[in-house]
């Protein structure tokens, strides 16, 4: 089973739902996607002994060969490639690597050379998770590469728990694209709830099943999600109670399940529905 | 007329609470919602929408279904795994409209389409007009919605010869991050005391040294882990970045949220509110 934790909103807690439950389950595989922030870490305090760079592919001109004819850099639909008096210039950070540039030139004035984007890291030590990390490097704007990377070490004999990046926009749909299940964590509060609307759209236009967690919650608030999601028929996994300790743990990269070790079972339960609301759809498939 | 983008690395540390307080105390100014993929602001602020724009940039590639010949070279160029290599079908989510399958179909039977991206709103505020927008679902292109939100919010201020422009950001430190901050004065980290907070404060604030812009920063809840706290205000003494204020930790704060009010206007009493005045004052002498 494959599940992604996301959300709309930020700081919600998507990175305590992935690590805790990681920590509540036998034979995980953790990947930690939020490429641009990778906060697991904090928590889980890998030991990496493993690590690959990612690279994508940036064009790079022969001046000797070009004519500066421009028809690369009217190809570019990101504007990566100008024309300075006779010769062209490439801004690589907002080169998309689509090799379009290389393929058109008529001089074979182009090639491509490598640019490092960012680092998968891996540890297998760590309380028995199997857990990768995708880092985009500092001044790169394009993390998709980068998960997509990550999600090439996916090991599909184990169950698999990958940790999104807050929105609705590319990085997050990278993520949680061909997830089996997506749990989206919201806080009950009017910036809570319009989020959450913004990441279920996001889910049913993806067809993918998802049920909610409210973290933070508390009895006379937890109307502002519960409403929503009776409403629109979405299941509330589980609730996550606003306390000041929880709070303090996650300040000091502590996860919950460790110092309450009763959650582990509440996180094997919510585990355990999930598998069993996915099996009855697979079944009346 | 001074910029600043107000931005945390980390999500959920207070951006968009502290930008509605600072609107209520700086009074007159310009504000812009650049976190398109998650806009809050306008949950605390009750924008009057006056003009709703349309806003296409995102270009997709589309197929005319009678001119193919099912080649398959478009799945075989395209980079993005945009083609379905069965089908030939292209995913519009993963399509990122570089334009190299229409240049390489021998039928011409793909171009290049614009897409809509999101809507923007021109709206006004109490406080002074406010720029937003709605992106999407699922679009691609954020980063140039975001510089339009921007801009839009700047010609406004320029126009209305505004001293102010208050621009909420967004989480992370990529491509809508980069979006909201090129061209700013003044950049404010709202971070927190946290392993993960105060991570991701360095990491932004690598990207903002990066682009060279001068930054503030307000520790949020600093009294949840005060041992993190003191951490973080030396790293930012070594990184020359002035710290303008530490806010505590306060129900006050999430009791105002649920009733989309603003501390600083509801419970002016509060010690909290007292602190948010205070960072406002230094915020004002850093943009004399």
């Amino acid at each position: 089973m494959k599940l992604t934790v996301l959300s709309g909103k930020g700081g919600t807690g998507k990175t305590t739902v992935a690590v805790n439950m990681a920590l509540s389950l036998p034979n995980i595989q953790l990947l930690d996607a939020d490429v641009e922030e990778p906060n697991c870490q904090y928590f889980l305090k890998p030991e990496f002994n493993q690590s690959e760079e990612i690279y994508r592919k940036i064009p790079e001109i022969d001046q000797t060969k070009c004519t500066a004819c421009r028809k690369c850099v009217d190809f570019c639909e990101y504007n990566a490639l100008a024309m300075m008096l006779d010769e062209v210039l490439v801004f690589p950070e907002i080169c998309h690597s689509c090799g379009g540039c290389e393929k058109i030139c008529p001089e074979n004035a182009i090639t491509e050379i490598d640019r490092a984007l960012g680092v998968l890291k891996h540890s297998a030590s760590e309380h028995d998770i199997d857990f990768w990390q995708g880092e985009l490097n500092i001044g790169e704007e394009s993390s998709v590469p980068v998960i997509e990377a990550l999600k090439e070490k996916m090991d599909f004999k184990k169950d698999i728990i990958i940790d999104a990046q807050p929105g609705t926009t590319c990085p997050t749909i990278e993520a949680v694209a061909d997830s089996d299940y997506g749990i989206l964590v919201t806080e009950p509060t009017p910036f809570g709830l319009s989020d959450l609307k913004i990441a279920s759209q996001l889910m049913d236009e993806l067809k993918i099943p998802y049920g909610v967690i409210i973290n933070r919650a508390e009895e006379e608030s937890d109307h502002i999600i519960e409403n929503y999601c009776e409403k629109n028929n979405i299941d509330i996994l589980l609730k996550i109670p606003f306390k000041r300790e929880f709070a303090y743990l996650y300040s000091d990269g502590i996860p919950f399940v460790i110092d309450y070790p009763e959650w582990q079972e509440k996180f094997k339960t919510v585990f355990a529905e999930i598998r069993g609301v996915l099996d009855e759809k697979n079944y009346s498939n | 007329m001074k910029k600043i983008t107000v931005i945390s690395g980390k999500g959920g540390t207070g951006k968009t609470t502290l930008v509605s307080n600072l609107a209520y105390l700086a009074e007159d100014l310009v504000l812009a919602d650049c976190d398109v993929d998650a806009p809050n602001l306008h949950l605390l602020l009750n924008p009057e929408v006056e003009e709703t724009n349309i806003f296409k940039s995102n270009k997709l590639a589309v197929k005319d279904n009678s001119k193919c010949v099912d080649c398959g070279i478009c799945n075989q160029v395209c980079r993005f795994n945009a083609v379905s290599p069965i089908s030939y079908e292209i995913d519009p989510y993963k399509c990122e409209g570089c334009g190299v399958c229409v240049e390489m179909c021998p039928e011409d039977a793909l171009s290049l389409e614009l897409m809509e991206t999101g809507e923007i709103y021109n709206s006004t505020t109490r406080f002074g007009p406010m720029i937003h927008a709605n992106l999407k679902i699922g679009s691609d292109n954020s980063g140039k919605l975001v510089s339009e939100v921007r801009e839009k919010a700047v010609k406004k201020g320029e126009k209305l010869n505004k001293d102010l422009i208050l621009i909420d950001g967004s989480p992370g430190i990529g491509c809508p991050v980069i979006s909201s901050i090129t061209g700013v004065d003044l950049v404010l980290f709202v971070t927190e005391p946290s392993k993960s907070g105060f991570s991701d404060l360095k990491r932004v604030a690598q990207v903002i040294k990066h682009f060279n812009i001068p930054a503030l920063a307000v520790i949020n809840k600093y009294d949840i882990n005060k041992a993190i706290s003191q951490e973080i205000e030396e790293y930012l003494e070594e990184e020359k970045i002035e710290l303008v204020g530490k806010i505590s930790f306060s129900s006050i704060v999430v009791d105002s949220l649920r009733n989309a009010e603003l501390v600083v206007e509801q419970k002016k009493e509060a010690k909290i509110s007292q602190e948010i005045v205070d960072i406002w004052n230094k915020i004002k002498t850093n943009i004399k």
